[in-house]
């Protein structure tokens, strides 16, 4: 209504509506504020306001010994947070030269794949959730309560996980929970399937999608993007084969890659994600080598309780660890990880004392986010909805 | 390329482009880093970034450094750049006096660095200049005070009933 010419020929002022999204809208999935400038349905300006969910932990982090910051990552990408809690052991790994066992090492993929789908079993129904595709919502999300009984039989939680130790994995596997891997690679692609051919050559969904929130590869990367978003874009880079760590190197996968960077591409880079880490967790699970499942660092590592009990060794190494009164190197460390985002990057100086120096978090999603006000330009509300569910920012990892 | 030839060759290239300037090059574990005058921030960037023998197109994070003990260059601010093609990776750093806070800002190069930069101007106060839009971000406006610098306490500042006692550093 606002192009209408008036009759004398002039232009009338042009009047915006101002549409706070958020801070809680359900169809944001997390507490985001966004002021659009709306000039009817279309998006003419974007504000966005982060910080609601502010926890401060890079200053937390200078506050606590090494190992008491592994519980602050979990709250980092909480869709995610195993990924968090080996990028964080391995920076500490790479900061004291600890070299993995293999067996831990293989430990670690399983459990960081099983996390990569979980995330991205969210993003994707998320996706259809907010097209109206109820359904994939409410059946794809039991395979994510399996792979929540899995990390539980691994490590006791459910999503704040805490898993893995610096040096290697806190215990082995149990019985059960080797079971609950085995019943979940053979229900899995039974599940993936369903909701794939449910959604992808939907024609509602895909006349919704397709060309939803685009953005080019130049800009994507221009705006430091990483993971499945800089990937739907067309641009094949991958942490876990860049800068391969946990012996990613061992596993025979892909690097599914999209064309028009669109909420579609987004999504189908996911779904075919979902297949490579099947296919990784398989590998893994299959050619699981015998042997430790910790390296041999006592001054990092906790020993058996009984041992702390019995030996003298054993209770020095206990109180030194937990009391967080280990020597460290000083010197400073960067390691990156795949998050379910893209690349999670830790920033660690140490100073040799008791607690790091300064910690930094690179959040994928703090820093791809700020171009959504430039996606969502001059498209509809609607779009703008399904461009920010597309994009999985979790407000966990972008206010930190 | 191994971090070592890596190094060399980097070290060689910035000392013709900037010269004096390049104070000092070392290895941090897999990390070639690079301490710079602040002078020669941006042109040092633009160039690793646009040089076709560099080409490290992509930032991959800034963050700001407080060492209160080293006199004359207690702040600091540390670049990431990352050579996508070739898979090299690369850290700059720049360091300045606490009077001196002003910072080139390196949005015009990269759109990337615009919220990196608001977030290290809401924990340290470093005034990036020619910066679109130089606000706080994950704090609130109000704010007084810049909390990730070392002198202030864990428990925000502006509170009288909380002690710091236990989990002192």
């Amino acid at each position: 209504m606002n192009d209408v010419t008036k009759p004398d020929g002039q232009e009338p002022a042009k009047a915006y509506n101002i549409l706070n999204l958020g801070p809680t809208h359900p169809a944001t999935h997390g507490i985001f504020q966004n002021v659009l400038q709306m000039d009817g349905e279309m998006v003419m300006h974007a504000e966005p306001t982060i910080g609601y969910i502010h926890r401060a932990f890079e200053k937390l982090a200078e506050h606590r010994p090494y190992n008491q910051i592994a519980p602050i990552t979990d709250r980092l990408n909480y869709c995610s947070s195993p990924i968090n809690n080996m990028g964080w052991h391995m920076t500490v790994e790479k900061l004291i030269g600890c070299e993995v066992p293999k067996r831990a090492d293989y430990m670690r993929v399983i459990i960081m794949e099983l996390a990569r789908i979980a995330d991205h079993i969210i993003c994707t129904t998320i996706i259809g959730q907010d097209t109206g595709a109820t359904t994939g919502f409410l059946y794809f999300f039991q395979m994510r309560e399996k792979i929540y009984e899995i990390y539980e039989e691994i490590c006791g939680a459910r999503l704040t996980t805490n898993v893995g130790r610096v040096g290697g994995m806190e215990r082995d596997f149990s019985k059960t929970a080797n079971d609950k891997l085995r019943i979940f690679l053979k229900e899995f692609p039974e599940f993936l399937k369903e909701f794939q051919s449910l959604i992808e050559r939907n024609r509602i969904f895909m006349d919704r999608t397709i060309d939803c929130g685009p953005i080019t590869a130049k800009r994507a990367l221009e705006y430091g993007f990483t993971g499945p978003n800089l990937r739907a874009a067309g641009v094949d880079y991958d942490v876990r084969v860049a800068n391969p760590y946990s012996r990613y190197q061992d596993f025979n996968f892909s690097i599914p890659i999209g064309t028009n960077g669109d909420t579609y591409d987004r999504f189908m880079v996911r779904i075919q994600e979902m297949w490579e880490s099947l296919s990784i967790i398989r590998q893994a699970f299959e050619g699981l080598p015998e042997g430790p499942t910790h390296a041999d660092v006592p001054e990092f590592y906790l020993p058996p309780k009984q041992d702390v009990y019995s030996k003298m060794e054993a209770l020095i190494y206990h109180f030194k660890i937990v009391m967080g009164e280990t020597d460290i190197p000083a010197g400073e460390v960067y390691h990156a990880v795949e998050g379910g985002n893209g690349e999670l990057g830790f920033y660690l100086v140490s100073d040799g004392g008791r607690t790091p120096y300064r910690l930094h978090f690179r959040r994928p999603c703090f820093i791809y986010y700020q171009a959504y006000p430039e996606m969502i330009t001059g498209g509809l509300l609607s779009d703008a909805i399904l461009t920010m569910s597309s994009m999985n920012v979790i407000a966990g990892e972008l206010d930190a | 390329m191994d971090v070592n030839t890596l190094n060399t060759e980097i070290s060689e290239l910035l000392k013709a482009e900037i010269g004096e300037n390049l104070l000092a090059s070392e290895l941090q574990y897999d990390f070639p880093v690079y301490t710079i005058k602040k002078a020669a921030l941006l042109q040092t960037l633009s160039f690793l970034k646009n040089d076709a023998k560099t080409g490290f197109g992509f930032l991959t994070t800034l963050c700001g450094l407080h060492f209160p003990d080293k006199e004359e260059a207690e702040f600091g601010v540390m670049y990431q750049l990352h050579n996508l093609e070739k898979n090299l990776r690369i850290r700059i750093k720049v360091f300045m006096p606490k009077t001196e806070l002003a910072v080139p800002s390196v949005t015009p190069l990269w759109p990337a660095a615009n919220w990196m930069e608001r977030q290290e101007y809401d924990f340290f106060g470093f005034e990036f200049t020619g910066h679109p839009d130089l606000r706080r971000i994950l704090n609130m406006d109000e704010m007084n005070y810049f909390p990730l610098r070392k002198e202030y306490p864990l428990e925000d500042a502006s509170r009288d009933d909380k002690s710091d006692k236990m989990f002192g550093r």
